[in-house]
């Protein structure tokens, strides 16, 4: 029993700050990271979001406005991230690109590369456009590419996944990204129940084989830790690895990785206009509280989204495991 | 009674409950010799020591550098690749006592 309360505290992320005398308050709103659809073209054994093609949450007209109008009347509110899903399978995915583009704001999509040739899962909409389109309104592209081989990405992503990530990267670099002006970066996550490499190596080792094997360039490689939430989560109970690797996480706590997590810069945004700390407690389903309700793009109040309390729960170790992890990869340099 | 219970790695540090001093010392040297950059990488140093754990046959060592490997960027094939270092290299020391024997069989003139 007495073992069981320690494990019970040991896991507890609220006790865990208050026990090493740190504070995780937010700073201010830098990024809106919109999540635009949960339809996606792949189906990822890891992915927390639980997208596939057979989703179909999609963000309306009306709530893409209002983010819109969010964006135009807080100066700092400087990035729009968008994700999924494929964000790009969302039907006013260009208009919102290009009218954050027009209000001065940068852009930064999360595109999972294949969706420019698989095109749209269930329209059969061609996307081949997306390279030239991004482009076009110097979009930030940030793509997962779980290994600079086929065999973990494809384990990972599903069969053939590989080469068409590298037929979209070389669309890419003839578009001109890559080269340090139009901003190409790589997401490496852990195919399995272990924790990323060191960022700064991998990505030397990632350039190197990239170049050399591919043709292939990019600018920078970020490493995330495997949230323990949604799909991955079942994956790890069916393997009985769950404890063991909230175990991980828990032991692998890192305070200096705390300053640099992302939810003191950034507010989540559902498709359904909810506002969360970050996209893993949209998937929880953590809604940033306002009062009684829950704060959502409708009733935003910058002066309060500024002063809430971020909402903990276990899987928030992943975000202090080792190097630390964010939407911008380690934490700790 | 389980012989190797993975549970057990997590116990090491019990040996050293006697001659604590010789322990704090094991682990320095060991902690340092395994775990931090130098000449070689963290993740040359964990293929090694995945290749060292094979030879010895060490399934605790297995565990956590197989694990180690993953963390600091290495794949299954270079993983593989080193394990076939180690094999060879032990079929390699097992064949060149075939000469001690050839010795041994030129002395008895049956060569």
């Amino acid at each position: 029993m007495a073992q069981e309360k320690t494990k019970t505290n040991n896991h507890n992320f609220s006790r865990k700050l208050i026990d090493q005398g740190l504070d995780i308050d937010p700073i201010t709103v830098q990024t809106l990271q919109v999540n635009i659809t949960k339809l996606c073209n792949q189906a990822c054994t890891h992915c927390h979001v639980d997208s596939s093609p057979w989703r179909t949450e999609q963000m309306s007209l009306e709530s893409v406005d209002r983010c819109l109008e969010i964006l135009s009347e807080n100066d700092c509110i400087k990035n729009l991230d968008l994700t999924g899903g494929a964000p790009e399978l969302n039907p006013h995915f260009d208009y919102f690109v290009r009218e954050a583009r027009s209000l001065g704001k940068h852009v930064m999509v999360r595109h999972n590369l294949t969706v420019t040739l698989d095109g749209n899962p269930r329209t059969g909409e061609e996307k081949m456009y997306i390279p030239g389109f991004f482009a076009e309104n110097r979009v930030e592209v940030i793509s997962s590419l779980p290994y600079y081989s086929s065999y973990f990405t494809d384990k990972q992503r599903g069969e053939g996944v590989f080469e068409k990530s590298i037929e979209s990267l070389r669309m890419l670099n003839q578009e001109g990204y890559g080269d340090g002006e139009l901003k190409l970066n790589l997401v490496y996550n852990p195919v399995g129940t272990f924790l990323p490499p060191d960022q700064g190596s991998l990505e030397a080792d990632f350039k190197e084989k990239l170049k050399k094997n591919y043709g292939i360039r990019f600018d920078n490689l970020y490493t995330l830790t495997n949230m323990p939430i949604n799909r991955f989560e079942k994956e790890l109970k069916k393997q009985n690895a769950y404890e063991e690797y909230i175990e991980k996480l828990v032991n692998a706590f890192n305070p200096e990785a705390v300053d640099g997590i992302m939810c003191r810069n950034l507010l989540s945004v559902s498709h359904d206009g909810k506002i969360y700390d970050c996209d893993f407690n949209q998937m929880l389903d953590m809604q940033c509280r306002n009062g009684n309700g829950g704060l959502t793009i409708f009733n935003f109040d910058l002066q309060k989204a500024t002063k809430r309390k971020i909402r903990f729960g276990v899987h928030c170790f992943g975000c202090t495991a080792g190097g630390g992890s964010s939407c911008g990869g380690q934490t700790v340099s | 009674m389980d012989y190797y219970n993975p549970e057990d790695l997590k116990r090491f540090s019990d040996v050293g409950e006697f001659g604590k001093d010789l322990m704090d010392k094991f682990f320095e040297y060991y902690n340092s010799a395994t775990g931090e950059e130098g000449a070689l990488t963290k993740r040359e140093k964990a293929l090694i020591a995945l290749a060292v754990a094979h030879t010895e046959k060490c399934p605790y060592c297995i565990d956590a550098y197989t694990t180690q490997c993953l963390e600091t960027g290495a794949d299954p094939e270079q993983m593989t690749e080193a394990v076939h270092v180690a094999a060879s290299m032990s079929a390699g020391i097992k064949l060149i006592h075939a000469i001690q024997m050839r010795n041994t069989l030129e002395k008895n003139r049956a060569l």
